[in-house]
């Protein structure tokens, strides 16, 4: 479904992808783990065209994707969730969700997406006139989840959803996570808690300053040595 | 004396609220001081008058077309002179926008000539001239009173525009947060242009509306009534657009009691001591906030 081919980006002079190569097939949860700086979230702003993409390409069933402008990219079925959430702090909730299913037109379709938001997460109807900023971070997440879910994506795009939140509240996001991949979304995790990610996803790459130096089905990463010692803080 | 002065001032702060909403909309969506702004308002009123005596359109169709010829000047000023410096550091797009102001008024000069012009009275409407209301010695025209209603209309349309529809919706977003924004599949560019051209067509009805009021146009007209609507923009909390509604109507009002009471000599000072007074004391001011919120 994705496939990314020798990606490198940069900020002004600095490099911060040297060679990221990856996929995700439709119906995956995919993650990328890696520690703080290692590109990560480059990696997935390269994927919405955020970051510009200097050398290598980036594909999208079988469309190149690489040079296209982040609203196509969105319109093409793939919606971010940003690291830190991004919430628009002086929409409502309710102004919030309907950004997020900005590029589309079908109402109906809209009334009933907003509805299984609030079914997934319930605080969200109860907040629903209050501005994006009033709400906690849990909350924030919560809303940037159901946002994104606005768009009808196909591919989601996840950066650290579980950063800064109660244990007892990244639970209940990860339940979410599989819950949206169950019904069909394909996903891209980006997670520091690299236990939980590996636990709900199906295969896992491993960054390191901005390249890909392991791959393979969770299972495979949850035992290996290596990643046990750098991401899991065993051994 | 005290009843016409605030006449007077309200007529002339809708005036200015319709000027500010544009620099305080443009800044809200693209943080720049869009200095050639005043130069949109003049054109306004060049482009009303030159359907009016060339083409040889009636009064409303002719303000109905300058302002869509502002909006595309507005468009394309964006396109061709802040586009490219979307990226660069802020103070390139501030110095470009003073740029932009320049060449829009020598432009002007050049193609209208140095000297002021009346505004062609026989195309204005006849009822506008008369009095609608003389009570004691306040007196209210026509045209005053058609300047409230446009100005609060056009307000009030806009309004709506910015709290109801989605663009209004996209508008306020990407002022919040532009990365958002864009992950959100707003086309970013779509919505600055729509920006652009939504504070340029308030700005010319504005300029017209002073053309009339004062019966006189001339090329050099936005630098003033620009740097007073900026003043406005700024009293209400630049990005504000609520804030640059009461900015321009406190504006106008202090103005003419400024000169009312003390004296018509201090009429321009008013407006600089104003901005001078909300940076010193209240940078954010009356209503501020740098991102444009409900109206
Ligand atoms: N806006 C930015 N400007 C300059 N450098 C940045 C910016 N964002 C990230 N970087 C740098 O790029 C590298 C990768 O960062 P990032 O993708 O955010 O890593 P991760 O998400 O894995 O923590 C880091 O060295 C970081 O310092
Ligand atoms: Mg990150």
């Amino acid at each position: 479904m994705l496939e990314m081919w020798g990606v490198q980006a940069y900020y002004g002079n600095i490099q911060a992808l040297k060679d990221i190569s990856l996929s995700v097939q439709a119906g995956e949860i995919v993650t990328l783990i890696g520690a703080n700086g290692a590109g990560k979230s480059t990696t997935l702003m390269t994927i919405s065209s955020v970051v510009a993409v200097r050398a290598g390409s980036i594909s999208f069933e079988g469309q190149d994707i690489t040079k296209m402008s982040t609203d196509r990219v969105v319109g093409l079925g793939i919606t971010q969730v940003p690291e830190g959430r991004m919430i628009f702090p002086a929409l409502t909730v309710l102004e919030n969700l309907r950004m997020g299913g900005y590029l589309r037109k079908d109402r109906d379709g809209l009334k009933e997406d907003e509805e299984h938001a609030f079914q997934l997460f319930p605080i969200l109807k109860e907040r629903r006139r209050q501005h994006g900023g009033t709400l906690s971070g849990g909350e924030q997440q919560m809303l940037a989840i159901a946002r994104a879910l606005m768009a009808r994506p196909r591919l989601l795009l996840l950066d650290e959803p579980s950063l800064g939140l109660a244990p007892i509240v990244v639970e209940n996001i990860f339940e979410v996570i599989a819950q949206i991949n169950a019904e069909g979304t394909t996903i891209l995790l980006v997670e520091q808690n690299a236990q939980m990610a590996l636990q709900v996803a199906h295969r896992g790459y491993v960054l390191e300053t901005g390249r890909v130096t392991m791959s393979g089905t969770s299972s495979e990463l949850l035992a290996d040595p290596k990643v046990r010692e750098a991401y899991l803080g065993m051994d | 004396m005290l009843e016409q002065q605030l006449i007077n001032g309200l007529t002339l702060g809708l005036i200015y609220a319709l000027i500010a909403v544009g620099y305080t909309m443009v800044y809200g969506v693209i943080q720049l001081i869009n200095f050639a702004h005043g130069e949109i308002y003049m054109l306004g009123a060049f482009f009303c008058v030159t359907f009016i005596t060339a083409v040889g359109l009636p009064f409303y169709v002719a303000i109905c077309m300058a302002m869509i010829c502002c909006s595309l000047c507005g468009i394309l000023l964006d396109i061709i002179a802040y586009r490219p410096l979307r990226k660069a550091p802020r103070l390139a797009a501030l110095i470009t926008a003073i740029g932009m102001s320049i060449f829009l008024q020598n432009l002007a000069l050049i193609i209208w000539g140095s000297r002021s012009k009346p505004f062609p009275q026989m195309a204005v409407p006849g009822y506008l001239k008369e009095k609608a209301l003389v009570m004691g010695d306040i007196s209210l025209t026509w045209l005053q009173l058609f300047i409230f209603a446009v100005a609060i209309s056009m307000m009030f349309g806009l309004f709506l525009i910015i709290n109801k529809t989605r663009i209004g919706t996209a508008m306020r977003a990407l002022s919040q947060n532009k990365t958002a924004a864009a992950l959100m599949g707003i086309n970013v560019n779509f919505v600055i242009s729509f920006t652009f051209a939504l504070g340029s067509a308030m700005g010319a009805v504005a300029g017209i509306l002073v053309s009339v009021y004062y019966n006189t146009l001339y090329p050099t007209m936005g630098y003033t009534a620009g740097v007073k609507a900026f003043a406005a923009a700024v009293l209400g909390g630049i990005g504000s657009v609520p804030g640059a509604m009461v900015g321009g109507i406190v504006l106008g009002v202090a103005e003419a009691l400024g000169a009312g009471y003390v004296s018509s000599l201090y009429r321009d000072g008013v407006a600089y001591a104003v901005m001078i007074a909300v940076i010193i004391f209240r940078p954010s001011g009356i209503l501020g906030r740098s991102v444009i919120d409900k109206a």
